[in-house]
């Protein structure tokens, strides 16, 4: 793949998409299982549109994981770094066997995606609220540098509670960053309640919208339609773009969907078999 | 030195397309010619310092050189997170100045005082901190940091101090020390916006019949270790200037060598900020003098040091 030529004409191919999906939200499973570690839901809730970002949107190449021309994807929700990882790993980024290290002693991948440590990883997150400033920077020196690659930041919904969050989406309005598309995977927990009985975030897309951003809700399960929408940025509006995905959180597995005790719980033997069959994937 | 930085920013932006400057909507008409020469490379951030050091770093890490300004506490503690994080973590080439170094402000009271910032900035890894001495330190220290890959933080005076070289610096290095005037009975050692008042003491100083040695210590991370072996094995006395807490600052740094390394001081002072806010309203002059940290009163406690042995 030519990265420097941006293959925006392919057709999405919501079924294929949405095998890769399963495929995608099995990895993770079984990571967490592995590795006993947490954020499996938070993982589960994006695995959508993960995919649609990895397997139709993004003009990247894993041989060359550092070229200029790239779109960048930082996932600002840090937690959901096993849904980050089987992604690369599974795109060649580096060898799919490195996923059994995730977690353990000594290897490339921690809880949250690191520094300058993973091909593919574009910026180390897992505190919250830094993935849109600096996507907001990247896109800048994309056009000091006349680079016309796009920036896809993906934010949870609690995320939505750091006020960094909102100094950038007046910065990016504010320069005109149509090169930059948020996606807010709107699960409607944080991690340990409901986002808006929390900090109130609705409504979420007005709020994006009266920002300066365009702005619009979409079903973040609709992996096909997730990857349209996200391949439409920039469209011609001359806004940055903001997606609020309304998803499920731990979707794809009926004992794990909207149950938030799955932000810190790993699934057993059993429960990865159960979930597995659930998913197709027996 | 707001001034001096500006200009050489100037240069610094004619001769290299990567630098590029942010400010935190301070400096009314400062880079007017900045930004006359380079508009797309001009950023008012506005008030919103911790996104302005995150399009900092996304910037370095995509190659560029950008330089990200605001008054001391806004660019330190307002955004220490990004600055760890996105900055320090990343590696990213950012060169964080800040204006209104220690009580450079006094007058606007203890929200704009910065007399805590080296010791947050010199304990993030990958960090440098350079306190320039005055104008022509300021020049030089801003063209070594954009001219290497790591990050750099920069504090700054004000505008208008006295000049304290003679010229522009052609030997300047990040790391090493300058030795300004030679003596014999105390090594001064300066860091920052005290190296006039430095100055000044070694004069008072001279009043009394004793040498003093005025040193630069414009780096404080990393330390001149040979600079201060130096002075240690040779003066009966070593005093650190700062206009900073000394928890946590260039004596405090000094103090921490001194222990790991086992050398053992005949006698150091370190003249620093009281371990308090300084509510008083007034310009730096007086909270200099309320402070103890004006060149008369670091004279006179040396020379009862020195007496007493």
């Amino acid at each position: 793949m030519n990265v420097a030529v941006r293959g925006s004409a392919s057709r999405v191919d919501a079924g294929a998409l949405k095998r890769q999906a399963a495929e995608l939200r099995g990895r993770i499973i079984e990571m967490s299982h592995a590795a006993q570690a947490a954020h499996l839901a938070s993982s589960l809730s994006c695995a959508d549109i993960v995919t649609a970002a990895y397997w139709h949107v993004l003009n990247i190449d894993p041989r060359e994981p550092k070229h200029p021309l790239r779109d960048r994807f930082i996932l600002s929700k840090g937690h959901a770094a096993a849904a980050l990882y089987a992604a690369l790993a599974t795109k060649g980024f580096f060898p799919i066997e490195e996923l059994d290290t995730y977690c353990k002693d000594g290897g490339r991948l921690a809880e949250h995606p690191p520094a300058n440590l993973l091909p593919g990883v574009e910026a180390a997150t897992g505190s919250l609220g830094h993935g849109l400033p600096l996507g907001c920077g990247m896109a800048l020196s994309g056009r000091i540098k006349d680079e016309s690659f796009r920036v896809f930041a993906l934010l949870s919904d609690g995320e939505n509670n750091e006020g960094s969050v909102w100094e950038a989406a007046m910065f990016a309005a504010a320069q005109k960053l149509e090169n930059v598309c948020v996606v807010v995977d709107y699960n409607k927990w944080q991690a340990t309640a409901r986002s808006n009985e929390t900090l109130m975030l609705a409504p979420l897309a007005d709020k994006w919208q009266a920002f300066g951003w365009d702005a619009r809700e979409i079903d973040g399960h609709d992996v096909g339609a997730m990857a349209e929408a996200m391949q439409r940025v920039p469209n011609g509006s001359g806004k940055p773009v903001a997606l609020i995905a309304h998803t499920v959180k731990g979707k794809g597995v009926s004992f794990m969907e909207d149950d938030n005790n799955w932000h810190y719980r790993a699934p057993t033997a059993d429960e990865v078999v159960r979930a597995r069959k659930e998913l197709g994937l027996v | 030195m707001r001034n001096a930085f500006a200009d050489e920013l100037t240069k610094l932006g004619d001769d290299d397309p990567r630098v590029v400057m942010l400010s935190g909507d301070i400096g009314n008409r400062l880079f007017d010619k900045f930004k006359a020469m380079h508009s797309q490379r001009f950023f008012n951030c506005g008030v919103a310092e911790a996104n302005m050091m995150g399009v900092a770093a996304g910037m370095a890490m995509n190659g560029l050189r950008p330089v990200a300004y605001t008054i001391t506490p806004f660019i330190t503690t307002r955004c220490l997170e990004q600055i760890r994080t996105d900055v320090c973590y990343h590696e990213a080439p950012v060169t964080i100045v800040a204006v209104g170094a220690g009580l450079a402000y006094s007058g606007l009271g203890p929200t704009h005082h910065a007399c805590e910032d080296i010791s947050f900035l010199r304990s993030l890894p990958n960090m440098v901190v350079i306190c320039p001495g005055d104008a022509f330190e300021v020049r030089a220290a801003l063209r070594a940091s954009l001219k290497q890959d790591h990050p750099v933080y920069i504090r700054l005076g004000k505008k208008g101090e006295p000049v304290v070289h003679k010229g522009p610096l052609t030997d300047f290095a990040i790391g090493k020390a300058i030795t300004i005037a030679r003596g014999s009975d105390v090594c001064l050692l300066s860091t920052g916006n005290m190296l006039p008042e430095a100055v000044e003491a070694a004069h008072e100083l001279e009043k009394h019949g004793i040498s003093a040695e005025v040193v630069s210590f414009h780096t404080v991370k990393p330390l001149d270790e040979a600079c201060l072996a130096d002075a240690f094995a040779r003066f009966p006395l070593v005093a650190t200037i700062e206009e900073h807490s000394r928890i946590g600052g260039f004596g405090a740094a000094v103090a921490e060598w001194l222990v790991d390394t086992r050398v053992t001081p005949r006698q150091f002072i370190r003249f620093g900020t009281p371990d308090a806010f300084f509510k008083q309203s007034g310009e730096q002059e007086f909270a200099r003098e309320a402070l103890g940290l004006s060149a008369h009163q670091i004279a006179d406690k040396i020379t009862v040091a020195l007496r007493q042995g």
